[in-house]
This record gives C-alpha cells, sequence and structure tokens, in this order.
C-alpha cells in the first residue's frame, strides 16, 4: 500500500507543471448586499425553508413544550444549559425524530446556508434524520457571501460541520422537484 | 474613402465553388466602402476541414499555398467566420514562419472588418423581409463577433449591428440564441444523427419565429440548414449576411 | 463496441424522447445561465477557480502529503491506489476486515468509474446506492446516464415501472412526489441498518484534511453519520490547498450544475465520530499520466458539476449512454483519451468545436480547445477508420494544388448538375436527410476573372 503512495507521489512531482501562483481573492470584488436579512429570506424561502422573525428565543418555549405535550419526538438543543438531555443513541431509535430544535451557527445570505457542526448538533445524524429541522440564528451572525463565511469561522477545528440550505430535496424524476428527499422534510428558521 | 486600403479577399473553397454570389457580395460591398479588393487567384482551402478532423498534420500544403496567395497584404477579408478563425488560430509555414504570423494577425472576418477597421456607421442598403440570425459559433465564440449566452458580460453583436443599419429589414432572434446548427465539418457526415437533429432544432426554432430569411456570418451553416430546409420543402431561405448588406432594392 | 455516432443514432431514433432530454437540459442550462447573472463577479469567480486549480495542480504532490498528514492527525485512515483494481481492493478489505455486509453510497463518480459496484458484487458483496437517481439505475442495472442526474435518460413512467417491481409501489402511479416518498422509506431501513457508508469527495482540503462532500437529498450525511464505517474515496486531483477557496467553489458548483446557489449539504468531514471509522482512499488511476500531458493536464481541473454535459447540443441528444464511459459529455471526451485512447478515440470527434462546453466550465477549462487537440493525437496514432485518413489526405492533396482542385470542383459541379444520383444517393450521408447545395456553372473566380475582363 505505502508502496502505491510512493509511486503516485513520484509520478506525480515528474509530471506537475511549473508552480504558478496563487490568486489574490479581492473581497471588494465580491458581491454585496444592502439588507442582509432580508437577501437571507429571500433566498431561503426560494430553496424551501420558511423563516420567521423573533423577538426573543423565549417565545419558542410554548410552541416546544406544545410539540411535547402531542407526544411527538422532539429534542430541543437550543439552551446549552439546560443539562443532559437523553439522546438516543441508535439511528433506528432516532429515525423516529420528528423535530429537532438547534441553534445555527452562521447564516449566509448569497444562498440561504446556515453552518452547523459537532458543537451545536450534539450527535451528527439529528439535523439529517430528524421530520423537521429548526435552526434559531442571530440577525448579526448573518454574512454575505461565502468568503465572509468561511472567514468568520477561521480555522475549523470542529469534527463535523455542514452548511445546511433548505429541506432536503431531489428533482431526480424527471426533473420535478421533490421536497424531502433522504434528511429533513422541513427547515424553518428562526431569526432572533 | 479607404482608398489606400489593400485588402485581399479570401474565399473558401466551398463559396469558391457552391456560393460565388456570396463571394460576389462580400467583393462588390468592400469596392462599395471604397477598399481597392484583389482576389489572389491560386488560393483554394485554409485546411479547416483536415485540421478539425486530426489530420492537421498532413495540411501544410494547404497553409503553404495560402501564406503564397496571402503575403503581403493589409488586411486579408473573407465572408466566413470558421475559416478565418482556422488561419487566425492555426495558419503555420515553416518556410516563411513570419509571413504566417503577419496573416495570422491581419486576417478578418467580414462584419468585424467593416466595424473594427473600416468603422462602418451607415449602409446604403434594404432588405424589406424578417429574418433571424443565426450566431455561428466559430465567429462569435472564436472571433468574439457578439456577447455568447454562457457569459455574464454586456451584450453586443457586430452582425446584429450591421444588420441594424440596413433599411427595412425585421431581425428576429430564436429562442436558442446561439445555439450550434451542427454543422461541425466533417461532424456533419461522420455524426449523421446528432448533425442533422441539430440542424432540425436549429431551423424549427427559426420557423416559429415566422421568418422569411435566415442569415450569419458563416455559409457553412447556412449551408447545413438550407440543406434542411429544401428537404422539407420549407419556404424559409438562407442567405449570407454579405448578401444583406449588399442588398439595395 | 459500438462509436460514439453508432449510438447516438440509436438514441435519436425516438424523436420525441430525445426531444424531452434535449429540452429538459436546456432548462437545467437556463437555470445555470439565471444563477449566474446573478452574480456580477461570476466570470472572476471562475477565474479565481481556475488559478486555485492550476496552481493546486503544480504543487500536488506536496499538498497530496499535507493532507495525508493532517488526515492521519485528525484520526482518518488514509490509503493510496495506483489503479483502480488497488482501489477496489482497499474498500473491500475494510469490508471484509471489519465482517461486514450492510453497505450505502451516496455518488461517487471516481466508483462508477472504477466500476466498484461490479467488483463488490462479484465478490458477494451488496451496495446500495442510496441517491435516488442512482438507485433507481441500479434496480434497472444500468449505469448512471449522466454525472449530476444520472436518471435523465428515464421518464417518471420508466421510474414508476421500476419502483412497482422493485418497491411494489402502485402500478400506473407516475406521480413523482409518491415515487420520492416510496424511494425515502425504503432508503431509510437501509440508512438505519447501515454498516459501510461509502462516499465520494468533492474537495479535499489539504491544510485541514478535511473531505467535503455535497448532496442535495442528505443521503452521503444519512449514511455516514449511520454508519459505523465511512469510506470517503477521492481522485488526486480533488486536493485544494486552504479552507476558505472552499468558498470559491461551492459558490461556483451548485449554480454551474443546477443553478441552486448552493446544494442543500455541503458536509464537512474532518474526524471520525467517537467509536466511527473514518478512510480516504486516495486514487491515481490515469490521473498523473494525464497531469504529465501539458496539452491536457488541465482536464483534471474538473470539478465535475456537468455544466458542459448541459449545455452541450450533442450530448443533449445523444444521450449519456452514446459516450459509453462513467464520465460522459465534453469533458469525458477529454478525460478518457488520456486513459486509453484507442478505446475513446470516437469521444473527441462527437463534437461540432462550437465552444459552449468552455465558455460554462466553472474553473475555465478549455474543453473545445482540447477535443481539437485530441483529434490531431488520434490521427496521428493511427486510430481513425481508413476511409476518414484516405479522404483526408485525398483531400489535402487535391487543397495544396490549386490547378487541381480548379480541375476538380469544375468537374464535381458538372457531376452534380449532369450526374445528380452519382451524388445524391444512400452512399451519402450528407443527403440521407439533407438536399446538397445548388451547384452553380460558375465558381467565383470564374466570375472574377470574367468580371476583371469586362471591366477592362
Amino acid at each position: 500500500m505505502s508502496n502505491s503512495k510512493a509511486q503516485i507521489l513520484k509520478a506525480v512531482a515528474a509530471s506537475k507543471p511549473a508552480l504558478v501562483a496563487l490568486p489574490e481573492i479581492d473581497l471588494n470584488e465580491v458581491i454585496s448586499y444592502d439588507d442582509l436579512v432580508q437577501q437571507f429570506r429571500t433566498v431561503l424561502e426560494s430553496i424551501g425553508g420558511s423563516v420567521v422573525m423573533l423577538e426573543n428565543i423565549s417565545q419558542l418555549d410554548e410552541e416546544i413544550a406544545a410539540e411535547k405535550s402531542a407526544g411527538n419526538f422532539v429534542i430541543n438543543l437550543l439552551d446549552a444549559n439546560a443539562g443532559e438531555q437523553a439522546i438516543p443513541s441508535t439511528p433506528a431509535e432516532l429515525s423516529k425524530l420528528s423535530k429537532l430544535y438547534m441553534n445555527g451557527g452562521v447564516p449566509v445570505a448569497e444562498n440561504g446556508s446556515i453552518w452547523v457542526d459537532d458543537q451545536l448538533m450534539k450527535v451528527r445524524l439529528l439535523p439529517f434524520i430528524c421530520e423537521q429541522l429548526v435552526i434559531v440564528v442571530k440577525k448579526e451572525n448573518i454574512v454575505a457571501t461565502m468568503h465572509h463565511a468561511y472567514a468568520r469561522l477561521g480555522k475549523i477545528d470542529t469534527g463535523f460541520g455542514v452548511f445546511i440550505a433548505g429541506p432536503s430535496k431531489t428533482a431526480d424524476i424527471e426533473q420535478s422537484l421533490v421536497i424531502g428527499a433522504h434528511g429533513a422534510k422541513g427547515l424553518c428558521v428562526y431569526i432572533v | 474613402m479607404h482608398l489606400d486600403m489593400k485588402v485581399g479577399l479570401f474565399i473558401p473553397c466551398y463559396i469558391d465553388q457552391f456560393y460565388p454570389q456570396v463571394g460576389i457580395a462580400t467583393l462588390q460591398l468592400l469596392e462599395k466602402l471604397g477598399c481597392e479588393v484583389s482576389f489572389p487567384l491560386n488560393q483554394t482551402c485554409c485546411g479547416q476541414p483536415m485540421a478539425n478532423s486530426g489530420f492537421s498534420h498532413v495540411e501544410g500544403g494547404c497553409d503553404k499555398n495560402f501564406v503564397s496567395n496571402f503575403e503581403g497584404f493589409d488586411y486579408i477579408v473573407g465572408p466566413s467566420g470558421s475559416c478565418v478563425l482556422h488561419v487566425k488560430d492555426h495558419l503555420h509555414d515553416d518556410a516563411r514562419p513570419s509571413a504566417a504570423k503577419k496573416i495570422r494577425s491581419s486576417v478578418y472576418e467580414l462584419t468585424e472588418f467593416l466595424l473594427d477597421v473600416l468603422k462602418v456607421q451607415q449602409l446604403n442598403a434594404s432588405f424589406p423581409h424578417k429574418v433571424g440570425l443565426h450566431n455561428s459559433c466559430h465567429g462569435q465564440r472564436g472571433l468574439h463577433l457578439s456577447s455568447m449566452s454562457e457569459r455574464v458580460e454586456p451584450a453586443f453583436s457586430k452582425p446584429e449591428k450591421l444588420l441594424g443599419m440596413v433599411k427595412g429589414i425585421e431581425l428576429r432572434k430564436p429562442s436558442h440564441v446561439d445555439e450550434c446548427c451542427g454543422f461541425g465539418g466533417t461532424f456533419c457526415v461522420f455524426e449523421e444523427a446528432v448533425s442533422v437533429k441539430m440542424g432540425k432544432d436549429r431551423v424549427a426554432d427559426h420557423a416559429a419565429n415566422d421568418v422569411d430569411f435566415i442569415t450569419g456570418v458563416d455559409v457553412s451553416c447556412l449551408m447545413h440548414m438550407e440543406g434542411i430546409l429544401k428537404r422539407n420543402k420549407s419556404r424559409i431561405k438562407t442567405i449570407h449576411i454579405a448578401e444583406i448588406l449588399n442588398a439595395n432594392n | 463496441m459500438k462509436n460514439h455516432a453508432a449510438l447516438s443514432e440509436a438514441f435519436i431514433s425516438n424523436e420525441p424522447r430525445t426531444d424531452w432530454h434535449n429540452e429538459t437540459l436546456w432548462f437545467v442550462r437556463q437555470k445555470r445561465d439565471k444563477s449566474a447573472h446573478s452574480l456580477p463577479e461570476w466570470e472572476k469567480l471562475r477565474e479565481w477557480a481556475s488559478q486555485i486549480k492550476n496552481h493546486s495542480l503544480s504543487n500536488l504532490d506536496f499538498y497530496l502529503n499535507q493532507f495525508e498528514e493532517q488526515a492521519v492527525a485528525n484520526g482518518v485512515k488514509v490509503h493510496w491506489a495506483a489503479n483502480a483494481e488497488e482501489h477496489n481492493q482497499i474498500v473491500l478489505g475494510i469490508i471484509r476486515e471489519n465482517k461486514l455486509s450492510r453497505i450505502v453510497k451516496s455518488k461517487s463518480m471516481l466508483t462508477e468509474e472504477c466500476h466498484l459496484n461490479h467488483f463488490l458484487q462479484d465478490q458477494g458483496v451488496e451496495v446500495v446506492d442510496t441517491d435516488l437517481g442512482e438507485r433507481i439505475v441500479q434496480f434497472r442495472k444500468e449505469p448512471p446516464s449522466h454525472i449530476v442526474l444520472p436518471a435523465i435518460h428515464l421518464k417518471k413512467s420508466d421510474v414508476s415501472e421500476t419502483f412497482h417491481e422493485h418497491l411494489q409501489t402502485e402500478k400506473g402511479n407516475n406521480d413523482p412526489q409518491y415515487l420520492t416518498a416510496a424511494a425515502r422509506v425504503h432508503l431509510r431501513n437501509k440508512f438505519v441498518e447501515s454498516e459501510v457508508a461509502i462516499t465520494g469527495v468533492n474537495f479535499a482540503v489539504a491544510e485541514s484534511g478535511a473531505v467535503v462532500v455535497c448532496t442535495n437529498e442528505g443521503n452521503a450525511d444519512m449514511g455516514v453519520h449511520a454508519a459505523g464505517i465511512h469510506i470517503a474515496c477521492m481522485g488526486i486531483e480533488k486536493i485544494i490547498p486552504k479552507t476558505k477557496h472552499l468558498a470559491v467553489f461551492l459558490r461556483l458548483l451548485a449554480r454551474s450544475a443546477t443553478g441552486q446557489p448552493i446544494t442543500t449539504y455541503s458536509s464537512h468531514f474532518m474526524k471520525p465520530r467517537p467509536g466511527q471509522q473514518m478512510h480516504f482512499v486516495i486514487v491515481d488511476n490515469g490521473r498523473s499520466k494525464q497531469l504529465g500531458l501539458p496539452d491536457f493536464r488541465n482536464s483534471l481541473k474538473c470539478i465535475r458539476c456537468a455544466a458542459c454535459f448541459n449545455t452541450c447540443p450533442v450530448f443533449r441528444r445523444s444521450g449519456g449512454y452514446s459516450y459509453h464511459t462513467a464520465v460522459a459529455g465534453p469533458i469525458g471526451s477529454i478525460l478518457n483519451p488520456g486513459f486509453d485512447i484507442k478505446a475513446y478515440s470516437d469521444l473527441p470527434f462527437a463534437s461540432t468545436l462550437c465552444g459552449s462546453c468552455s465558455n460554462v466550465c466553472p474553473v475555465k477549462i478549455n474543453i473545445h480547445e482540447q477535443l481539437w487537440k485530441w483529434r490531431q493525437e488520434i490521427a496521428k496514432q493511427g486510430h481513425v477508420s481508413f476511409i476518414k485518413k484516405v479522404s483526408m489526405q485525398g483531400m489535402a492533396f487535391v487543397l495544396a494544388r490549386p490547378g487541381i482542385y480548379r480541375f476538380s470542383g469544375k468537374a464535381g459541379r458538372w457531376v452534380m448538375r449532369n450526374l445528380p444520383f452519382l451524388v445524391n444517393n444512400k452512399l451519402n450521408p450528407w443527403y440521407k436527410q439533407r438536399e446538397m447545395p445548388a451547384p452553380p456553372k460558375q465558381s467565383f473566380r470564374d466570375w472574377y476573372l470574367q468580371n476583371q475582363q469586362e471591366k477592362n
């Protein structure tokens, strides 16, 4: 096996062209938006997500309580200080998860995506296996483009992270758009 | 007004043989605009059919003949974007490299010559018909005669600008503004099925606009579409842009 | 083996289906245009992407080393495969070593290139493709016909029949919503039970050892986060230097592919979760050889968006199978001859050289120029038909000799006028569906000389 590594690297070294410089990426040349919240909202709605403006995060407590009392399997990761809640460990159990509430990291205005990572999702499967995904983001965290998003994230030292843009979707049957392929069937973003 | 301009007229082989009227219109138009035009008598072909089929290594004779014919002109002008592009990109002559290089930089497709060199502002032409403009790929994407639908760039079109100077013309654009007609040189025979399907679709796009004529800067595309139109007994005719720009009735 | 021309002719024989295929992909191209035009910096973005890829290729051995170091430090096991066979053996080895049998796979063109599914099947290992389009074609025992839209050659009625047979859906129910829901239920079970998840890689970041995988369905994540083992398979050319470069590529990829501003999920895999194994398999399989060809090396910049497929007027009308290879379309027509010039000698000719492919390419690969250059290589190495060779040599001979040219032109036109059946017959592929041009009596040159005489 290591023989192949040496062989490949040797072949690459012999074949590669003379060193070419990296480009300077000048953010002044990149699009900017007057209203980041509005841009984020418009794009996210156009890709199947829904957006709700929220004054205070505690407004969600009632909704979550109602979901739970209706007997729905809900996981709430919003309050980091709420202590350890029992998250089932097997995919089979998690596949019954009807709704996940979680905090989002960096929302991106140009494409309606939101960065979430290990710290925010606790269990990697959760935001994908839930039927409905609710992400709460802070207005002041919204950035214009992916360039700004990576600048904000800096060195990513988590084990896993993902930009999520809307609910899961497919158009593999005759190019007809169907929301809810394998991941969440719905994504609701609360902007605080 | 341009009496000092010595122009070598480049009439590609298949125009010479099958579409002499395009050569005539080109010559008359250039003369009308004051150019001193000569037609080198021993020209044949630019070598493109061979090169595009992978045989650039056997077409050295064509290149040599081309250089012999067109050495020494200030400008070389041809009514074919495709052939002009080939000369610009690929003309070589090991015995006369500097002459070949000079030719590569002084060869022009007709519409770019009219606008970029002669700076034509108006034409005394009239063509009271509904005309669909076919954007030939090599002229458009190769010589950048017009903006391209794939690119994020300001819209412009040299052929359209010139046609806009013609009285009475009604230009109609197809829905696929710059899709290939499927000619593609020897592609049209070696990939007959796809080639014909592309041509049929192009023609149908223009027919949906109820045009009388389809025009363009390349006779090869027009010849392809003409073949399909005639087989299907369409009333639509093809006409080279030089013939419209030279039309005076 | 039939060539592109013959396979296309078969595809086009069903003209309504061809029209549908053409129009559907054209619609995707239009969505791409709209998306591109929403960013004033689009052309700049392409230039940046192109330069980053050029740089990466020019320093690839360094970045591969750096990537491996980082990945290993992250707890990932890195494997190297010189070719498809070795790649397949590595994957099989991981499966065997852990005595596992339930395997899900998200889209990976590399594993298609290596024929991994067939290989594993021959070893008694079943792999479930989890991308909806790939699952559909897998049920039908067909390869994907398009790298982004694997089942684009099928109509919903075809999918309905297939699902009726394999998933017991209602006969004749062609509703995409219904059919997708059935696949969701079917594949959920596969995800929940999965032990090994195989994925492709869109980008591999040298400075962090991360691999990024983009999907709309969420199938890569469902598999990877459920299974105990993640195997990510990548070609050596997937490397980019820095995390921040992902911004450039993620902005271009989905916009070029489908017109979306970004795929639903852009997942960054750095470390395995506790108890999970993560394997990266780095594959050469002809890429280092291609890197050594100055005219063709930049085909390795490809990020597999398929924009060139969707814009190509030939692909839209000939279908993916006419290219008889995993990566079809214009990019496939310049990649494959580098791997096997004889087997794919037809592909560079499956183009009119219209240049639209190069214009849509988000990393600015000069696809149509490389098609032209491959033609020269193929002809020089003798991989063209005898008829083409003889006719080209004949043409070159005549056209280099003005006198013979004029004589043959005149004779040809005379024949066409007086003995048209010699030309207008079924041996002439032009004439099959097109009329020949009307041959004039006088060539332009004849007219010119006569006109000059009359003037003087």
